[in-house]
């Protein structure tokens, strides 16, 4: 009798334990929810900002973000596809293949400020490329690489054989055969784990800090040679670096809404979409 | 040779290339912290870099020693892996085991969520909610401390040790626990005596993958633990990590500096640090796959 009782203490306390990481969780989206929501105005979305963002809206931030977001889209989405291809369908078992997989898990590791001092070593310094946009999207780029290779592999790998065997059967070349009968099934799973990769990369501070970032640049960007305002850090700089921190709390709380907003819109969108594709593609 | 067999080989050619790319960008990210890096040794020198003192912006003597720099990453990982560990595996094994199947897929991606927010929102939630509440409670003058930012950190660490322990708890074969039951044992003597052990490797993997994220932190950290580099092992202290220093003082160095070159040497630690940490992480997790087959 003693020991159902302390089996039903223990099951209650671990039930509580992970209820806990889930009331945590659900207090800081609706704290973030709560403070930014009364900020957010169509005035704030649509006005640039003034004194170092004390003031006015954040416009040119959220347009430096979206260049962010599909400069590193262009750049590490075609190259991180073709490596999952060529890892999930050509590869054999290795010491290139071990390699190619060693430094895809040692690249997911690597702390995301090392990526800017490596944007800034590389392309910002070396290569002359400055703090821009590009600098930017090509680091952040190699950030979020292995993301999208790992789980667009995994959606390669969910093709049945019979798939490919059959086209195989028929006399069509490999390359054929995947074009045809492995990528359009492949491609929404794909596509949903490479949406998980931008939605990190649009919330990463560390790495642009370095390499493409301004302070305060009230302007819209004209080329991607061009340094921009990002969300992330705009959300620092608010909430640290300016003179009277408490006085713009309710600009904090709109980028930092807006900020989540955009992350989470991303993931649960891939969300959704991987329920649908699931619903779709049965075999 | 056909022309489509030609073009099939170009196309498996560019593809390979791609694939290669990750190995030139480690050794690119390995060549460059490394090449920005090495001039320090020979104008202060590296054993400068074992100081005790960080202060690189003093106009008579600049010191660059990092070990209070690596003393606050310690502390500040320590803290937070004591907190993160019993709360993400407690976590894992209620999903994994107790849970209503409803339940679990409820939670497994609310809890997902959480990788998802910016760590620089989790930075200004510690600003502007727990680090006030850390002061109160604890009495302190300033709510900007190891703690503040270890609890943080934690609550990042938690959705990485809760996925992949999840993962190795449930992978644990059926028949073990069958056994187990058979014999008269609890399912709470279950869970823990056999299922628990049975998944360790792959919990003590997600422990490791954790710590690695902790150490790599940067935003969360700067914002919340006052970032004073002081070399101390009291959590209501403020300390300065490596990431946070990087952070902060990069923006203002000259290029080319002694000041500079330090930073990318503080950089050149904390790769080598992570990149040790993933290698056991990985050799662990083979090992757990070779006992599971």
């Amino acid at each position: 009798m003693k020991n159902r009782l302390t089996e039903r203490g223990m099951y209650a306390f671990m039930r509580i334990i992970t209820y806990f990481i889930v009331v945590v969780i659900g207090y800081i989206l609706f704290d973030i929810f709560r403070g930014g929501i009364g900020a957010i105005s169509w005035k704030f979305l649509t006005d640039s900002p003034r004194k170092s963002g004390a003031e006015g809206g954040i416009f040119p931030v959220i347009v430096g973000t979206l260049c962010l977001v599909l400069g590193t889209i262009a750049v590490a989405l075609p190259l991180g596809m073709a490596a999952a291809i060529h890892l999930s369908e050509y590869a054999t078992q290795g010491r290139l293949t071990r390699a190619i997989r060693l430094a895809i898990v040692t690249l997911a590791g690597i702390p995301s400020i090392v990526f800017g001092l490596f944007g800034l070593g590389l392309f910002v310094i070396f290569l002359g490329f400055k703090a821009s946009i590009l600098s930017g999207s090509l680091t952040l780029a190699c950030m979020i690489l292995p993301v999208i290779i790992v789980s667009s592999e995994e959606a390669l790998k969910a093709v049945p054989r019979s798939f490919r065997e059959a086209s195989l059967a028929l006399g069509a070349s490999k390359w054929l055969t995947i074009r045809r009968n492995v990528l359009p099934y492949a491609l929404p799973g794909m596509l949903t784990g490479s949406i998980l990769g931008v939605g990190r990369a649009a919330g990463e501070t560390a790495p642009i800090l370095l390499t493409v970032a301004a302070f305060y640049l009230p302007k819209l960007p004209h080329s991607i040679f061009d340094q921009v305002m990002a969300l992330p850090y705009h959300l620092y700089i608010l909430s640290t670096q300016l003179p009277d921190v408490d006085a713009v709390r309710p600009m904090q709380y709109g980028t930092a809404l807006v900020l989540i907003a955009l992350v989470l819109g991303l993931n649960l969108a891939a969300i959704f979409l991987r329920i649908h594709f699931r619903k779709k593609y049965r075999w | 040779m056909t022309r489509g067999h030609w073009n099939d080989k170009v196309i498996q050619l560019l593809l390979l290339c791609a694939a290669m790319f990750s190995i030139i960008v480690v050794a690119l990210i390995f060549l460059f912290l490394t090449k920005e890096s090495l001039p320090f040794g020979k104008d202060p020198g590296f054993a400068a870099l074992l100081g005790l003192r960080w202060n690189p912006v003093s106009f008579e003597k600049p010191s660059f020693g990092i070990i209070p720099l690596v003393t606050g990453s310690l502390l500040v990982t320590a803290l937070a892996i004591l907190f993160a560990v019993p709360f993400g595996v407690i976590g894992a094994v209620h999903i994994a085991e107790v849970a209503r199947p409803a339940e679990r897929e409820l939670f497994k991606p609310f809890i997902e969520l959480l990788a998802g927010i910016p760590s620089v929102v989790i930075g200004f939630f510690g600003l502007v909610v727990l680090s006030p509440l850390i002061k109160n409670i604890f009495n302190l003058p300033s709510g900007q401390s190891a703690l503040t930012g270890a609890l943080l950190l934690a609550l990042m660490a938690i959705p990485t040790i809760i996925t992949i322990s999840e993962d190795a708890i449930r992978s644990v074969p059926n028949s073990y626990k069958e056994a187990s039951l058979s014999l008269g044992a609890t399912r709470l003597q279950t869970i823990w005596k056999v299922t628990v052990p049975a998944a360790s490797s792959g919990i003590m993997a997600a422990v490791m993958l954790g710590v690695g994220r902790v150490i790599g932190e940067t935003m969360a950290v700067m914002m919340v633990t006052g970032n004073a580099a002081v070399i101390t092992a009291s959590p209501f202290e403020s300390v300065r990590t490596m990431t946070a220093t990087i952070a902060a003082e990069m923006g203002e160095v000259a290029f080319g500096s002694a000041h500079y070159r330090a930073l990318f040497c503080v950089g050149v630690v904390l790769l080598l640090a992570t990149f040790g940490l993933n290698l056991i992480a990985l050799r662990v997790m083979k090992k757990h796959r070779i006992a599971r087959e």
